[in-house]
């Protein structure tokens, strides 16, 4: 029996682009249903429609067989269709009670029956094992526990088919599989997901069909037991992806950055980072790894000129950095991909272009001697970062903010990798962009390495931490929990225990690997 | 037709539509409140038209708009919301009157150091708010506001006790020395100068903007501040340059203002050209090139109300009301947004065939 049938849709935006070129898409009722497809091919966009936040330009849908118009959100929850985004949109100040009855309050009298909520919450908390504190302040939530609230908010909805839009890019490996038992579960009750995710593993464990779709059009839909992995790649991008990159032994040179007794405290004294140091070396990949909100993000924010720190030095090439002064942090040779592209790392009313060369303003080449934009050369070049990276846009000139998630951040990784830095602080590089441009990116991080370059690689893949890394550091609380300096000698697993404290190294062996 | 110039197509289109309404709704109001009409509405719209003298009061009414509107379009690129421009331009002219009155300078460079000074007075007046911004925090649209009425009433007392005419009845300076003044262009007009100027400054604002890095640096900090100290901007300065030079430029203009119509000082307050100054560049889409049109089609407003309040029963206010009308409409962003989506969809549609 059919769930949902989305029959002949296009989509054109009003920029012009089609994003979607006659797509059908039929998903069965009690079935996982992965979405696969590269940046920009299309996903969200399909997914908007049926969840009628964006109106197709041609098409109909069925819902259970029969035809329905889905106008508003509210219509497509009417008919039981739930949406998580690949963002959260959750309200951080506010309690898991609060965010899940936002729209949809109980009502005593003139005041919301917070009591009743809090019960609904537990309730359908127990029902699907997505067990959450009602009063806990969203803000205090784990990735992974926001990830479920999400879902938990969608359920009480009422929602029978659920779409979840890329709901494992922040996840650890625990997380995932967390997710995975409680995914299952919702299938066995009768429940429909649609599941997008770049990550060919998941799709594979999770689900049952796989359509894909290329450049807005449908590749076709196949029984997972029936495709392989590389036709499954194949397909999306048109041709063969390595999905394991060959990398060769690093020669570590010189030591590039010393981090000595680094502590960042909080307003309260509390320390994020505590007192921690280790050295990053020419020629190597230094994975740091751990459950987000561990103290990394702080350590990078330092590393990079935008956050303080209250104890010990940092010092790149023997000179100390210093909080805001990023401009000669930059100018030293430091490139920085940040975590939270969105809100950082783009000017979103301007062109690709403009941002392209945001870092690039001292360059005489593209900025002559007295300060006049060489429109020829500025052009040639954005051209070719967007030839390069495979940026999908209808041309380099576009806001920025007309592009898909992941062309976005591919728009960030060209910036700052076509700077030539010799230290790169790599902040999930490759989280939200697709086999195709993370192969790309992957080789480019290596390729930077055997130039004698130097990667710092936060990421929460662990599959890209065991790929490129020569040294991992593990952090858990604001400290190296480990320092595995061979990487054969532990799986994802015993990884995630050091991830989650359950075990630590010696701090004396520890400090000595991390030199 | 590639969707760049379909955007171009709508928007202009959008701005003819917004145009008419505008004049509709006036037509409208006029009916309603005039015992007779069409004269109101004749001499309103055909007015500014009807001699070469008051087509060249369009012209001369647009000339300090362009200025103030280039000041707030940099102004308003950077993110920031200082309404400067209105002391900026008002302590332009009291630059240009000293330098007219107390310096005796040859013909050619009497005015061009008159407008040096009156820039320099500008851009110091535009600092202030920026550098209390940049080192305590303070909302710039406050402190602006709060300066433009100290520079207005600082300028009338520099008048009033320092370059006061002794013979004149009321507040005036002395007169200016006839080598500062900008001669006409025109004759039949007293259209000067400083329309050539205006233009000049709309052209190098748009290059400054679009084609110089330090334009480049205001777009970009404008857009988003955090972006900009990420790549390494120092955003903080970024914003008190644009104010400096938008300030410079108001500054000018009030001195342009001056020397091209005046042979003394006789405001008793403030112009309120900065406060047009928001309209006209908001209807040019902060667009500098954009601004000269904008800023002639305000003075036409302007111009016609004049003649009409002199010619009928309806008071000349009604302009305001034209001008508020205009700003909303154009803020409406979804007008025709049905047309540009069928434009799009056809062009779109049709280069698949290919
Ligand atoms: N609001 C918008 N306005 C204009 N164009 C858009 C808009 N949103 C998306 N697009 C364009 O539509 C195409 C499809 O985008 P969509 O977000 O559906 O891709 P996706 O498959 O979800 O990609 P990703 O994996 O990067 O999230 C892209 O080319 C994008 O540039
Ligand atoms: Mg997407």
């Amino acid at each position: 029996m059919t769930a949902l049938r989305m029959e002949h849709i296009t989509k054109v935006y009003p920029n012009g682009v089609v994003a979607n070129r006659d797509i059908v898409f039929d998903v069965a009722v009690g079935e996982i249903h992965a979405l696969s497809g590269e940046n920009g091919a299309g996903k969200t966009t399909l997914m908007k429609i049926l969840f009628g936040e964006e109106t197709a330009t041609e098409g109909k849908i069925f819902i259970h067989g029969e035809e329905q118009y889905i106008h508003t959100s509210q219509d497509a929850l009417k008919l039981g269709i739930g949406m998580v985004h690949q963002h959260f949109m959750l309200v951080p100040s506010l309690t898991v009670t609060e965010n899940i009855i936002l729209g949809i309050e109980m009502r005593k009298g003139l005041s919301i029956d917070y009591t009743q909520s809090k019960k609904l919450v537990q309730e359908y908390g127990e029902k699907y094992h997505m067990y959450l504190d009602p009063d806990a302040k969203v803000k205090d939530l784990s990735v992974g526990q926001k990830q479920k609230l999400e879902i938990l908010k969608v359920l009480i909805r009422g929602a029978k088919i659920l779409i979840l839009d890329e709901p494992t890019a922040v996840l650890t490996p625990q997380e995932t599989a967390e997710l995975f038992t409680e995914l299952k579960h919702l299938r066995n009750e009768g429940f429909t997901i649609i599941f997008i995710s770049h990550k060919l593993s998941e799709v594979r464990e999770l689900c049952d069909h796989i359509t894909i779709i290329r450049k807005g059009e449908s590749k076709g839909v196949y029984a997972l037991a029936d495709i392989t992995d590389e036709e499954i790649s194949q397909k999306m991008v048109g041709r063969d992806v390595e999905l394991t990159i060959a990398r060769s032994e690093g020669k570590r040179g010189k030591t590039l950055l010393k981090v000595e007794n680094l502590s960042v405290l909080e307003e309260g004294g509390k320390p994020r980072v505590d007192n921690v140091s280790f050295n990053l070396h020419e020629g190597e990949i230094l994975g740091i790894a751990g459950v987000e909100g561990n103290g990394q993000s702080e350590l990078v924010d330092v590393i990079t000129g935008l956050g303080n720190f209250q104890h010990g030095s940092v010092l790149f090439q023997n000179k100390p950095i210093k909080y805001n002064h990023v401009k000669e942090i930059r100018e030293a040779g430091i490139g920085h991909i940040p975590e939270d592209r969105m809100s950082i790392g783009i000017a979103s009313n301007l062109s690709i272009t403009e941002n392209l060369l945001a870092d690039k303003t001292r360059w005489k080449e593209f900025f002559g001697k007295n300060g006049l934009l060489i429109k020829q050369k500025i052009r040639s070049f954005s051209a070719k970062m967007v030839e390069d990276y495979a940026i999908l846009c209808r041309d380099p000139e576009v806001p920025i903010s007309s592009l898909s998630g992941g062309n976005i951040q591919k728009v960030v990784l060209a910036r700052e990798l076509s700077s030539k830095p010799q230290l790169i602080v790599a902040n999930q590089p490759t989280r939200g962009v697709d086999v195709g441009a993370t192969e790309f990116i992957r080789k480019q991080l290596l390729s930077m390495r055997d130039a004698g370059g130097a990667v710092l690689l936060v990421s929460s893949d662990l599959r890209e931490l065991f790929g490129l890394s020569d040294r991992l550091l593990v952090m858990y609380e604001g400290k190296f929990a480990a320092c595995i300096t061979d990487l054969t000698s532990i799986d994802e697993q015993g990884l995630g225990r050091y991830m989650l404290g359950l075990d630590t190294q010696d701090t004396e062996m520890v400090m000595r690997n991390a030199q | 037709m590639k969707t760049r110039s379909i955007n171009q197509l709508v928007d202009s289109t959008k701005l003819a539509i917004v145009v008419v309404v505008a004049c509709l709704l006036v037509s409208l109001i006029i009916l309603m409140v005039s015992d007779q009409p069409w004269v109101a509405i004749s001499s309103f719209f055909f007015g500014p038209f009807s001699t070469i003298r008051r087509i060249g009061n369009i012209l001369e009414g647009a000339i300090p708009l362009i200025f103030t509107a280039l000041a707030v379009t940099l102004i308003f690129r950077a993110g920031q919301f200082s309404m400067i421009s209105e002391g900026s331009f008002f302590i332009g002219i009291l630059g240009a009157t000293i330098v007219g009155i107390s310096l005796d300078l040859p013909a050619g460079l009497h005015p061009i150091v008159a407008l040096l000074v009156a820039g320099l007075l500008g851009a110091i007046a535009a600092a202030i708010p920026a550098l209390l911004k940049l080192k305590w925090q303070v909302s710039e649209v406050v402190t602006s506001i709060m300066l433009n009425y100290i520079i207005q009433f600082f300028v009338i007392y520099m008048i009033n006790y320092h370059f006061r005419d002794p013979e004149a009845s009321s507040l005036a300076s002395l007169k200016i020395a006839t080598t500062a003044s900008l001669p006409g262009i025109v004759p039949g007009t007293r259209i000067h100068l400083g329309l050539i100027i205006a233009l000049i400054f709309s052209a190098l604002t748009w290059f400054f903007v679009f084609r110089m890095k330090a334009g480049y640096e205001i777009r970009l900090v404008g857009d988003n501040a955090d972006f900009a100290r990420y790549v390494g901007i120092r955003a903080p300065l970024v914003m008190v340059m644009a104010q400096v030079v938008a300030g410079a430029i108001a500054g000018i203009g009030g001195g342009v203002e001056f020397l091209g119509m005046y042979s003394r000082f006789k405001w008793t307050v403030s112009p309120g050209y900065g406060w047009t100054g928001i309209a006209v560049a908001l209807l040019a889409r902060r667009n500098p090139i954009m601004v000269p049109f904008a800023a002639i089609f305000i003075a036409y407003l302007n111009v016609g109300s004049g003649i009409m309040a002199r010619s009928s029963d309806v008071g000349s206010e009604i302009v305001y009301i034209i001008q508020g009308v205009i700003m909303l409409m154009i803020a409406a962003d979804a007008l025709l947004q049905g047309w540009r989506q069928r434009l799009v969809v056809k062009s779109a549609t049709a280069m698949e065939g290919i």
